[in-house]
């Protein structure tokens, strides 16, 4: 298959992984960010096949992951209303909030629905008229754009029903979050490529200069993951901290510059609180004073709502890369998929979920 | 198959129809019966149906007793939508009761059928099913003998729900369940994975995606007739239809039930290019993907060939393959060799697979 078979050949990924043992001279730490690029990891045991100095560390790029407890119990508190449709991308209605999850809304009455596309969302409020439809807007850099898509067409409708439930998130803020830790360990980033698609690259050129770590924006598949590594333990042996990019196909250093335009026209960087991680300065994404009319929380007093999460759950010390997840006393006892403590059991994409489900104990603590 | 007389002046199904009086009459007479109804209104396997007198109108259907074993099961079919690439929901109703007794190496003898119809359903749509139902019966070589309807009040129902019942004879020496998977058993499919799943998801509201895939839906009692043939008397340990939750819950199922491991090798398993295609782009995978006419087959070492090549020269499975084997190792749990070396678990999924994010 065009695009995917070629970057899963067996005899190509061997190379590149001998590749990789060759070049590793000394150990190295190495962060992939996006939580795509973990659950390629586990799915395909790249792991193990890279050299034992080599330590990969899974990151908080999983938006499902990092989004805080706060936000979904005011995502419950939406969905409770009568008058409100409340619309999602599948993998938000699993995971809990202090009480519930929104399945548990759904089958208690409220309307939950699973859309594919906030448009989606757009045509059922246009549709509806008496009543209100919420979309959850979730997402690191790439689905922001169509989210801000979905407000300008709503807007051009002149529809008055129609909102988002922001809790948009950036992906430089949280790689200098990370290096910002002094128990920070990591030493070079392999850079999500689809963010990357989005945004280009030059965001990330003076984290790299400031903290003198690579950064290698990298795309999904096998093969692209462990070019990625590659390129980024030739830059660590050769003492270069350089902004490459690896995803080619998809990846220009400009970005997309009509989606970017997008984004800012309809949203303004703010402060946002992680989950597990806390705030961290402009982090999130906000929708601006000109489209405030489609901001669910103002338009719903949702303020009052607040949560704390629980005390057992280390999904914070996992995010940041200080744990593995099988580490955590929790893991696979009192925290499972089934009855997760912390969202990164939840999300398909979630470190402690690709743990789970791709690693017995007993072979997640050989690691 | 057409209904010889027209049964009423209605388009849509009112609440009178299940209210036992002349409507529910006219429903049960003209459609059901006459789809259902044999030529002579007898088994088409002559015999184990009770005579034509004992099976007209009444509230049970008569069956003579069978020599030796029989399996009994039943189904609930609630898809959305009704109509789908490659079937619809009469064609799963029949298909997955007569699947569900072939899995325990039986014939299948008669099935019945209940209907729970929400008022307003369009006839159009009601006969569409239920000859569809008939056609898929006489495919599976089966007869619906006996049925109930229900009307429920608008808004009360998806449309219509279906459930069937089946009785199957189990032949002589047949005994085929996870108790008798040993290690060393081959793993076998009968074909490629996800057909059925997909070509659904292809055609669920907001989810439309352009895709030739056709449901894979068909009865698998002939397949494994061949296959019962081909095999050395009780080498066939264990069958299971792959329906809901895929290979990976079949698979996992079995090997707790069983307590013994399994080892299945990744590049093995057939899954065609379209479901692989719309696989990465929702963020889904094959291995848990719903089927409706696949099965996995336990077979002990020595007649795993003959099965094979038994299910390769038959048209349900001709993309069959050898995707692994029983072991000692780790019972409970299946181990997914991947394609590069290194394995590792394919675990039940908590919840149904959902489109991700990003």
């Amino acid at each position: 298959m065009k695009y995917l078979s070629e970057y899963r050949d067996a005899d190509q990924v061997r190379r590149a992984a001998e590749a990789i043992r060759a070049a590793a001279t000394r150990p190295w730490c190495i962060m992939e960010v996006c939580g795509g690029q973990t659950h390629s990891i586990l799915r395909f045991a790249l792991d193990r096949m890279l050299p034992e100095s080599l330590t990969l560390i899974h990151g908080p790029g999983c938006p499902v992951c990092v989004t805080p407890v706060e936000v979904l119990d005011r995502a419950m508190a939406l969905a409770a209303r009568p008058e409100v449709v409340f619309c999602s991308f599948g993998d938000m209605l699993r995971v809990p909030g202090s009480h519930c999850d929104l399945f548990a809304m759904k089958s208690a009455g409220g309307d939950v629905r699973v859309v594919y596309s906030p448009m989606d969302a757009v045509e059922l409020a246009r549709r509806n008229t008496d009543r209100h439809v919420v979309f959850f807007a979730v997402g690191f850099e790439t689905t922001a754009p169509t989210n801000a898509l979905a407000v300008l067409h709503a807007a051009r409708l002149g529809l008055k029903n129609f909102s988002l439930l922001t809790a948009h998130v950036l992906v430089p803020p949280a790689i200098r979050a990370v290096l910002a830790s002094p128990r920070c360990r990591v030493q070079a980033f392999l850079a999500a490529g689809h963010v990357c698609t989005i945004t280009g690259t030059s965001e990330y050129a003076p984290i790299a200069a400031e903290h003198r770590v690579p950064i290698v924006a990298t795309g999904f598949e096998p093969l692209d993951i462990l070019q990625g590594i590659l390129m980024c333990v030739r830059q660590l042996e050769s003492g270069r901290s350089e902004v490459e990019i690896q995803y080619t196909r998809s990846v220009r250093p400009e970005g997309n510059p009509a989606a970017l335009r997008a984004m800012a026209e309809v949203f303004e960087p703010v402060s946002r609180p992680w989950r597990g991680i806390g705030v961290i300065p402009d982090s999130g994404l906000a929708l601006r004073p000109a489209f405030a009319e489609f901001d669910a929380e103002r338009r719903f007093d949702l303020s009052g709502i607040t949560a704390n999460e629980s005390p057992e759950c280390r999904a914070g010390e996992v995010l940041q890369g200080l744990i593995r997840p099988h580490q955590c006393p929790a893991f696979a006892q009192r925290c499972t998929p089934q009855h997760p403590l912390g969202a990164p059991m939840v999300s398909a994409e979630g470190a402690c979920a690709a743990y789970y489900r791709y690693r017995r104990p007993s072979q997640a603590s050989t690691d | 198959m057409q209904c010889p007389v027209p049964f009423s002046q209605h388009s849509t199904v009112q609440l009178a129809h299940g209210g036992g009086g002349r409507l529910m009459r006219e429903l049960i007479e003209g459609l059901f019966r006459a789809a259902f109804a044999g030529p002579d209104d007898r088994s088409p396997r002559g015999g184990r149906l009770a005579a034509p007198a004992r099976t007209a109108a009444h509230d049970s259907t008569v069956i003579e007793p069978s020599a030796g074993p029989l399996a009994f099961t039943t189904d609930s079919f609630v898809v959305s939508p009704l109509f789908f690439p490659g079937g619809d929901i009469g064609r799963l109703a029949v298909f997955g009761t007569v699947n569900d007794l072939a899995m325990a190496g039986a014939e299948p003898l008669a099935l019945s059928a209940a209907f729970i119809i929400e008022e307003g359903f369009a006839f159009e749509s009601l006969r569409r099913v239920v000859d569809s139902m008939a056609r898929a019966a006489s495919e599976a070589g089966v007869r619906i003998v006996t049925g109930d309807t229900k009307v429920v009040d608008r808004g009360k129902g998806d449309g219509l729900f279906i459930t069937t019942s089946g009785v199957g004879r189990v032949p002589p020496g047949v005994d085929i369940r996870p108790g008798r998977v040993a290690p060393g058993d081959q793993v076998i499919v009968s074909g490629d994975l996800g057909r059925h799943g997909l070509a659904i998801m292809s055609v669920r509201q907001g989810l439309e995606f352009e895709t030739g895939l056709q449901s894979d839906c068909a009865a698998l009692n002939g397949l494994v007739a061949a296959m019962l043939a081909a095999a050395e008397p009780d080498d066939v340990h264990c069958l299971r239809d792959l329906t809901r939750g895929g290979l990976a819950a079949a698979a996992n199922e079995i090997a707790q039930d069983a307590a013994v491991g399994m080892a299945l090798r990744e590049t093995e398993i057939p899954v065609c290019t379209a479901v692989q295609a719309a696989c990465e782009l929702l963020g889904l995978d094959p291995l848990y993907a719903a089927n409706e006419g696949r099965l996995m087959a336990l077979v002990a070492q020595r007649s795993a060939q003959a099965v094979f090549q038994a299910m390769k020269s038959h048209p349900l499975g001709r993309d069959a393959a050898i995707i692994g084997e029983v072991s000692v190792e780790q019972p409970g749990v299946v181990e997914l060799l991947g394609p590069y070396g290194p394995g590792r678990i394919l675990d039940l999924l908590s919840g149904e697979q959902m489109p991700r994010i990003c």
